[in-house]
């Protein structure tokens, strides 16, 4: 009985202070995730520039109307170009640098520093950078291309060009988190599968298709998933460097919500955006996780 | 020298050149960026460009802030990432400390909601964010651009995994010894917990520095605008005057590369343990 007393106070009490220490962070994430997420769902639904006072009920109109409007297709595709352009290229130079790092190299932590000074950099400060890199009369890119007798191009005006001088800076600024990651899974592979594979005989080429690549799958998975959620939320560099354009080329899916929601204040259509975006990374991501992490059968 | 080290001898500094030549690449427009910086706009206009100036000037940095009080910006962002981090540093400690070490009903499906909430693009909350600082009168306001991010999953699920690792020994002496629980949290757990908090520093400082959309959004006026913010506008004005911009950039990142150098180790904890989620 006394026992059951104490244990139901001190639960009790438990709860009280648990309240107490949550009640900070409960506030805070209840205004800005918890209230928001349900929030524009239901402006999803309705339309209303913000100023009015009353949000009208429209149904299934903003979503009917994104999947009609012919520009919202076009940024899309924008978005997914930009993530098939950088994704797979940044893995694969992110990999072999951690790779290598991983090896005996001098001056590596110099070298770190050097791969990581993009990653630390603002992306806006980077993106204006790179404005001047890309500047077609006296840009370093012209010109180191002019060496090759490449002609120089108009990188940020050209509609063919533009998303590739996007994609281009994407890699350069990314690829150093990616590094880290990919760093962190090569140091959790234990020196005595190598050894082993060393005894039997085995090449550095096979060592490192028949132990790295398998023990490191959990984690290339972990930067495949990641990498992909962050290219289709591109934002700040697209609006320094090309401001969506030349003709829309660059124009990608956070830059039209952004566009739809404080350009022109259709706080419904945007929300509605802003859900269908959601879907598309979340179908997206479980895709990844369904047929992917299945075929990771080693872990370290 | 047989030919098997030869080739292992080639091996080594083929590597060598390409790592060094990816590095260079990677810190060239940085470099271009300075240098550029400190040259006459004669000398940046020209083809073949140099890449050393004729002349260094400082008049590109005297331009530029003559142009835009960076001054200002720099302030504002420096408050609102002190601020922030600061903010994060208690609140994602208490939550932590409830997760970790409190007994309650739903402790771990909350603790598991609360994390989910991770996975939820920052766009999909981004309007009625706008709004709800817009009926409490905040927008262009300090307090808009620090309360929304003083909860964080990320930061508190990093404060509680360490919490973990700390023997509850500790905490049932002090509570023995009288100690309440903001004490033992206080006195015996955040002592221990310094490399984590300093993790959660770092890597919050930095995020909330090189933001960029959420100051856009809900800042309005020149007085509050961010460094990033106020580079971004910048650009849009001077379009082309390459010297002012490259000074105005350099202002904008150099103190904060500098911060990094030191805090190096610990931003690149944060990203790992960014990858320990699951």
């Amino acid at each position: 009985m006394y026992r059951e007393l104490t244990n139901a106070r001190r639960n009790r009490s438990d709860w009280l202070s648990a309240l107490a220490f949550l009640s900070p962070t409960l506030v805070v994430s209840g205004a800005f995730v918890v209230f928001p997420l349900l929030f524009s769902f239901y402006l999803s639904f309705h339309t209303w520039n913000m100023f009015s006072s009353q949000a009208t009920f429209v149904g299934l109109d903003n979503y009917r109307k994104i999947a009609t409007s012919e520009e919202f297709w076009a940024v899309l595709k924008n978005t997914a170009v930009y993530t098939l352009g950088t994704v797979p290229v940044n893995m694969l130079i992110s990999l072999l640098i951690a790779y290598f790092l991983n090896k005996k190299l001098a001056g590596k932590r110099l070298l770190r520093t050097a791969f990581f000074t993009p990653v630390v950099m603002s992306s806006v400060a980077a993106a204006v950078i790179w404005r001047w890199v890309y500047e077609p009369n006296f840009g370093l890119l012209n010109t180191v291309l002019g060496w090759f007798c490449i002609p120089a191009v108009n990188w940020l005006n050209d509609p063919a060009a533009a998303m590739s001088a996007l994609i281009v800076m994407g890699v350069w600024k990314t690829f150093g988190v990616n590094m880290v990651l990919f760093s962190a899974g090569l140091q959790g592979i234990p020196d005595h599968y190598y050894e082993a594979a060393e005894i039997d005989g085995a090449g550095r080429w096979s060592r490192f298709w028949y132990i790295t690549i398998p023990l490191l799958a959990p984690t290339t998975f972990f930067v495949l998933v990641m990498s992909v959620i962050g290219s289709f939320q591109v934002f700040d560099t697209v609006y320094v460097l090309t401001s969506g354009g030349p003709l829309g080329t660059t124009k990608v899916l956070v830059f039209y919500l952004y566009e739809h929601a404080f350009k022109f204040f259709e706080m419904g259509y945007a929300s509605a955006v802003a859900y269908v975006m959601f879907a598309i990374i979340f179908t997206l991501t479980m895709l990844q996780t369904k047929y992917l992490k299945q075929s990771i059968h080693y872990s370290a | 020298m047989n030919a098997r080290s030869v080739i292992r001898l080639l091996g080594t500094i083929v590597l060598h050149v390409v790592m060094y030549a990816l590095a260079i690449i990677a810190v060239a427009p940085f470099l271009w960026m300075v240098l550029t910086s400190f040259k006459e706009l004669g000398d940046i206009l020209t083809f073949p460009p140099s890449w050393w100036p004729k002349v260094f000037i400082w008049q590109n940095y005297v331009d530029a802030f003559d142009a835009a009080p960076f001054g200002r910006y720099y302030l504002n962002s420096l408050v609102v990432a002190f601020a922030v981090m600061a903010g994060q540093m208690i609140t994602c400690s208490m939550a932590a400390y409830a997760f970790a070490r409190l007994h309650f009903w739903g402790r771990n499906v909350l603790f598991y909601l609360f994390l989910g909430t991770m996975m939820i693009p920052g766009q999909v909350t981004m309007i009625p964010s706008f709004l709800v600082l817009h009926w409490l009168g905040w927008i262009d306001s300090y307090p808009a651009l620090i309360v929304p991010g003083l909860a964080s999953a990320f930061g508190t699920f990093l404060m509680r995994q360490f919490f973990l690792t700390i023997p509850r020994d500790l905490d049932d002496a002090a509570s023995i010894d009288g100690c309440g629980k903001f004490g033992v949290l206080w006195k015996i757990i955040l002592p221990l917990a310094r490399p984590a908090l300093a993790t959660l520093a770092v890597f919050t400082f930095m995020g909330v520095f090189n933001d960029f959309l959420w100051a856009l959004i809900v800042v309005s006026s020149e007085d509050m605008r961010t460094v990033q913010l106020g580079l971004a506008i910048f650009r849009d004005r001077y379009q082309t005057d390459w010297g002012q911009l490259m000074a105005a950039s350099v202002t904008s990142t150099l103190p904060i590369l500098v911060v990094f150098f030191f805090a190096q180790k610990y931003f690149i904890k944060g990203i790992t343990l960014s990858g320990l989620k699951d």
